[in-house]
């Protein structure tokens, strides 16, 4: 096990310089000039043009440059926003919270719904239960989320007015962050109805977040009960007079479950590294939102560092992914 | 990998005269799913509307009726049969709009599709084929493009490039191509050390000979099913970014780019906001159907069953 998970963490390092390589070169593909680029200004004088050559590094040959952009990293400078002239990395830290609450509802919400009813269209399979779940399922797998997005705030905020329209928060409420969680916060520190206020405003988003995550999980969690509930295990365990339930519940689950939970992980990495979509659409401040924003705007150091911070995220949580595989599927270490 | 004895294989050996009867058995395998012919018909039908627009289209696309802004469907009050799916903000009928974007969006599948298969898959092979330092330089690259989101990795490309449509794709067709690399990969190291590879070999078959002529071909069926999906995700993700607006530039009628320009009217309009969203989902919906369907057709497994 030990060797495995040092294998697993050496191979981090080539893909992490390459990541830091894309976000560091990025800058430098940007059509024109770069120091143009990055200041954002017009019509800069010479002098002003060395200055900032020189306060951004580079009149230095370009392995110094990326050797300080490692450097300034690995001392958690990701740079400074040229817009807000707050750190890149302090930005991130804030808008965090609301990416990872978001997400975290998003997968609940497709885990829980997603798991019975995989299971159940597999052991009822080919009933109407099974047909009609798989096609909302691969409806849902389909879907556009921005339009679906729309759809849901036409209806339920539009016209039946049960949800806010975007937003975390009422503006009448405030407190003090302690976490950064709206649910907990508002619990902990927040007036009366702020926590009705938060998870109001929550619901919408999760739903249109949590689609195509549902969709995948229902469909993955049928197709692996229904690749076990053929094995021979499964006919002996039945065979010997076990209840069905304790065979589909035990025997069964406890195998088909391992490449769900694989999923599941690697679709948590790509959710917790911002839902540019579904923040854009519900104006949620989130890392997503903030990446287009900067996009947007062309403020090329945030991009640089957000890119460099996510990619960070979705790498870390891949490899916790796969140790914990390796952990429930003993067969993956020995190889 | 173990040295596992394989069967005799006398798969690649096919007689052309068993192509039709191949044929055959995949028809009946795929149209067992009815879902499946549903989608193929639906798929049909959209590719001829695209190629048939000009002249089934009842107005030109960027054409606008500035007497009638906003009207509504024809069966809703208000309405006239001029505009049958109704007009948008600036007075242009939708139904042909709707029309030219099924061209703009099949044509960015394909374009897509084509790019990143083809670039995928020579990767792939190369690394499947070679092993050793090819094999880890290729796929480190790969573990690189696949450690961003898609979409993010996408819009920070079009950044670079500039937005717009053409670019847009090559942002796409490059976010994609990775799954096509690792699928080929994975085939190419489980058909290599077959028996009908080793007697190419030993034939005297080159290098380029034994990956495209020998292998390949006995890989192509996760690569098929891989390639309906990736059309319909290159559909979803450039209409993503014409929504961001940062792929086709209005006032192309591409769907994702009508739907950002009619965001100011959800609450007044609701035909211009769910036509164009509905022709995606029909679209993407139609192909992921047919996607199952070849999937199901095609891997071996699932058949003895």
């Amino acid at each position: 096990m030990f060797r495995y998970i040092a294998s697993r963490v050496l191979l981090l390092i080539p893909t992490f310089i390459g990541i830091s390589f894309v976000a560091f070169i990025f800058i430098r593909l940007l059509p024109g000039d770069p120091i143009i680029a990055l200041a954002g200004e017009r019509g800069m004088t010479p002098e002003r043009h060395q200055m900032l050559m020189e306060q951004f590094g580079f009149n230095r040959p370009i392995w110094e440059q990326y050797f300080s952009f490692l450097w300034n990293i690995f001392h958690g400078d990701f740079g400074t926003s040229i817009a807000s002239k707050r750190a890149v990395l302090a930005d991130f830290l804030s808008l965090f919270p609301a990416t990872l609450e978001l997400s975290i509802c998003a997968m609940l919400f497709a885990v829980i719904i997603g798991i019975p009813a995989g299971i159940f269209a597999a052991v009822k399979r080919g009933s109407i239960f099974d047909q009609l779940s798989m096609g909302i399922a691969l409806v849902g797998y389909s879907m556009p989320i921005f339009w679906w997005g729309i759809l849901l705030i036409i209806l339920f905020a539009g016209i039946l007015h049960w949800t806010p329209v975007s937003g975390r928060m009422d503006l009448v409420y405030f407190f003090k962050p302690t976490t950064g969680f709206m649910l907990i916060d508002s619990l902990i520190s927040g007036p009366k109805g702020a926590f009705k206020s938060a998870f109001s405003h929550l619901i919408l988003p999760t739903i249109v977040l949590g689609t195509i995550p549902l969709a995948v999980i229902a469909r993955q969690t049928r197709s692996a009960m229904l690749e076990v509930l053929g094995e021979d295990y499964v006919r002996t365990a039945r065979a010997k007079g076990l209840a069905p339930k304790r065979v589909i519940g035990i025997h069964a689950l406890r195998n088909a479950m391992i490449p769900v939970i694989t999923t599941i992980g690697l679709q948590m990495g790509l959710l917790m590294a911002g839902a540019i979509l579904t923040e854009t659409i519900f104006s949620w401040p989130g890392i997503g939102k903030w990446m287009i924003d900067a996009i947007a705007k062309r403020d090329y150091v945030v991009v640089q560092g957000g890119l460099m911070l996510v990619a960070l995220i979705v790498m870390t949580v891949n490899l916790i992914v796969d140790l914990l595989y390796a952990v429930v599927n003993p067969r993956i270490r020995v190889k | 990998m173990t040295n596992e004895v394989s069967p005799p294989v006398t798969l690649t050996a096919a007689p052309s005269s068993g192509r039709m009867s191949q044929f055959t058995e995949f028809w009946f395998y795929f149209s067992v799913n009815k879902g499946a012919v549903i989608g193929l018909v639906t798929l049909i039908f959209l590719v001829l509307v695209a190629i048939l627009g000009p002249f089934i289209a009842p107005h030109a696309p960027y054409e606008q009726f500035r007497e009638s802004l906003l009207t509504p469907p024809a069966w809703q009050e208000g309405g006239n049969s001029t505009f049958l799916l109704g007009t948008d903000a600036v007075g242009r009928d939708l139904l042909s709009r709707l029309i030219y974007g099924a061209r703009f969006s099949l044509f960015i599948g394909l374009i897509v599709v084509t790019l990143s298969m083809v670039t995928g898959v020579i990767l792939g092979v190369l690394a499947g084929y070679f092993r050793g330092w090819v094999d880890a330089l290729i796929m480190r690259i790969m573990d690189i493009i696949l450690a961003f989101p898609p979409l993010l990795l996408a819009l920070v490309l079009v950044a670079i490039l500039g937005p717009g449509l053409f670019n847009a794709m090559i942002a796409i067709a490059l976010v994609l191509q990775p799954h096509f690399a690792r699928l080929t990969r994975a085939a190419v190291m489980s058909e290599k050390n077959r028996e009908y590879v080793v007697a190419a070999k030993l034939a005297g078959a080159g290098h380029i000979r034994l990956m495209f002529k020998t292998i390949l071909p006995n890989c192509l069926a996760p690569l098929i099913v891989q390639g309906t999906l990736s059309f319909s995700n290159a559909i979803l993700e450039a209409a993503a970014l014409g929504f961001l607006g940062m792929g086709a530039q209005p006032p192309t009628p591409e769907w994702g780019t009508m739907l950002a320009e009619a965001r100011e009217f959800i609450l007044r309009a609701w035909w211009v906001v769910t036509f164009p969203g509905l022709a995606i989902l029909i679209t993407v919906l139609a192909i992921n159907l047919v996607g199952d369907g070849l999937r199901d057709a095609l891997d071996p497994k699932l058949k003895r069953s």
